[in-house]
């Protein structure tokens, strides 16, 4: 009895907890150096060197930047609503980082290898814009709340469009498993066939994690820091790494639908020697340096101009995009 | 068995004290948020059913669209409410009524079901090994394909019509043209204008 109980359910859970401990903390530690990455990046197109005084090159600077939050004092407004101001970003993190149950780093290596998965990140990536609504309301400031409706609208218009891209790719795959999307790709990666789609996604990503140029609802110009103006000390160190987690998602998601995910570009001797998971990394990196260069490079975009983009631009093509590979690939017979 | 049931026990407790909540509070802004919880635990409950397809559909859906824009209107409302528990008491037969009847119905439903239906007969959520989203998509889309458009084109008759409705039609539109802006040039739009000095224009 006692060891049918074990083996059944305290050793899997135990296992399942253990892995996702894991990937939490990878994810964590690897979300300090994606930061330094990004401030680096503009420093150097600007010119600049960026943080060098913490540790070598500056490389612990993300890890002090965290303990100085840590140490502060949260700051409450008076007249902010307490439980939902002190939810909100912790409903960003956790969302951010569960989405990372069902990635597969490597054949296998997911945590929860669902049948749905794409669905299932689509989901929780919708989701993304409770933290930084809750967080706008519950401030009771005229600039956060300003700066949450942008975001709804913005993150609702552009998910539209992710949702037809990913509709494309999974037309192509037959299957909403990530690993099935990933095989898939073995002769040629989506980004080849889809470009137009891949083009798409990436700028929708940029959209739906409030990125430059698309970064409106936290336009210092305008709004002086958006949703998170009241946000001070931890929580604000916790909006940030939800922010970055869904950056590195949006990574993670262009990797495994887009760019073969941890399959190596072409199946030759040296390239496979390579393992799979730091193919994934380094398309993962790859796509994150594209985020922070678009920082750089792109000027803030006008909001009547990011919503035109969004539905009358995007949404026909992407539509377009789902009848034509529905079409070609009916025609042709290959419909899986 | 012992788990499932436990966590059916959890999401069905969950969704019906966050249910009960969505109309107890007197923020209706937590009266969103409970909702959110309350097609949380509901999207639970269809995992256990297996039905994970359904689950993560509802959660998009619902969750991650209609509750989207409900908090977004409920969030502008300015809301008083002394006045808002004001009309309760005049409001309250009506609702008593509609509640009874739902309550009565449901009771129905749940006497058929139970004697009618067979338990060993109930559906499947995955019929002759298909995984749920193939299993959906031929009963939409195969199956049931001219009632599905139909409710579709219905859908998009009622979203035309709701914008119709609220379209406010002004007399000087300021509306921008891209292409015109676009094919502007510096000779159409600058001119040197010389002045001699002491003359003005």
């Amino acid at each position: 009895m006692d060891s049918v109980f074990f083996d059944s359910y305290i050793w899997p859970a135990l296992l399942v907890t253990l892995h996702s401990l894991a990937i939490i903390l990878a994810l964590l530690v690897s979300l300090a150096f994606f930061m330094l990455a990004d401030r680096k990046i503009w420093a150097a197109a600007q010119l600049r060197k960026g943080p060098t005084v913490v540790g070598p090159f500056g490389l612990l600077q993300s890890f002090a930047d965290i303990a100085k939050y840590l140490f502060k004092e949260i700051i409450i407004p008076t007249t902010a609503n307490k439980p939902v101001f002190l939810l909100a970003p912790f409903v960003t993190m956790f969302l951010a980082l569960s989405a990372w149950a069902v990635i597969p780093v490597n054949e296998g290596w997911a945590v929860a290898d669902i049948n749905v998965g794409i669905l299932y990140i689509f989901a929780i990536s919708s989701l993304g814009v409770y933290g930084v609504i809750m967080g706008g309301w519950a401030s009771n400031s005229k600039y956060p709340f300003l700066g949450a409706l942008r975001s709804a609208a913005q993150m609702v218009s552009y998910e539209v469009s992710i949702g037809l891209v990913i509709i494309t790719v999974l037309l192509c795959v037959g299957s909403l498993n990530l690993t099935d999307i990933v095989l898939a790709q073995k002769t040629v990666w989506f980004a080849v066939p889809l470009f137009p789609m891949f083009v798409v996604f990436f700028i929708s990503a940029l959209a739906e994690t409030n990125r430059p140029p698309f970064d409106l609802p936290e336009a210092e110009s305008e709004l002086v820091s958006g949703f998170m103006t009241e946000y001070s000390s931890t929580p604000y160190v916790v909006f940030m790494i939800g922010e970055l987690a869904n950056i590195v998602l949006m990574c993670a998601m262009m990797t495994i639908l887009f760019l073969g995910g941890w399959l190596p570009p072409v199946d030759l001797a040296p390239f496979n020697w390579v393992p799979g998971p730091v193919w994934f990394i380094v398309k993962m990196g790859f796509m994150f340096f594209m985020f922070a260069m678009m920082k750089v490079i792109v000027p803030r975009y006008r909001y009547d101009q990011l919503m035109r983009l969004g539905w009358k631009v995007f949404l026909p093509l992407s539509l377009f995009y789902v009848v034509l590979v529905a079409g070609f690939l009916q025609y042709f017979d290959m419909a899986s | 068995m012992t788990l499932t049931s436990l966590a059916f026990y959890l999401f069905a407790t969950v969704s019906v004290a966050s249910a009960f909540m969505v109309i107890a509070s007197r923020n209706p802004v937590y009266s969103v948020l409970f909702l959110i919880l309350t097609f949380f635990n509901s999207a639970g409950l269809f995992v256990l059913l297996g039905a994970e397809f359904l689950a993560l559909i509802l959660v998009v859906v619902y969750v991650g669209a209609v509750a989207v824009l409900f908090l977004f209107v409920v969030m502008m409302l300015d809301i008083d409410f002394a006045e808002l528990n004001e009309g309760f008491l005049q409001y309250m037969p009506i609702g008593a009524t509609v509640g009874l009847i739902l309550l009565l119905e449901l009771l129905l439903v749940f006497g058929a079901s139970s004697t009618l239906v067979d338990k060993g007969q109930l559906p499947s959520a995955t019929p002759d090994g298909m995984t749920n989203a193939q299993a959906l998509g031929r009963v939409l889309y195969t199956d049931y394909i001219f009632l599905f458009q139909t409710a579709g084109a219905i859908l998009l008759v009622a979203m035309i019509g709701a914008i119709v409705l609220t379209l406010v039609k002004s007399n000087n539109p300021k509306r921008q043209d891209i292409a015109k802006q676009n094919a502007r040039t510096r000779d159409g739009a600058v001119e040197l204008v010389d002045i001699e000095p002491g003359e003005g224009l």
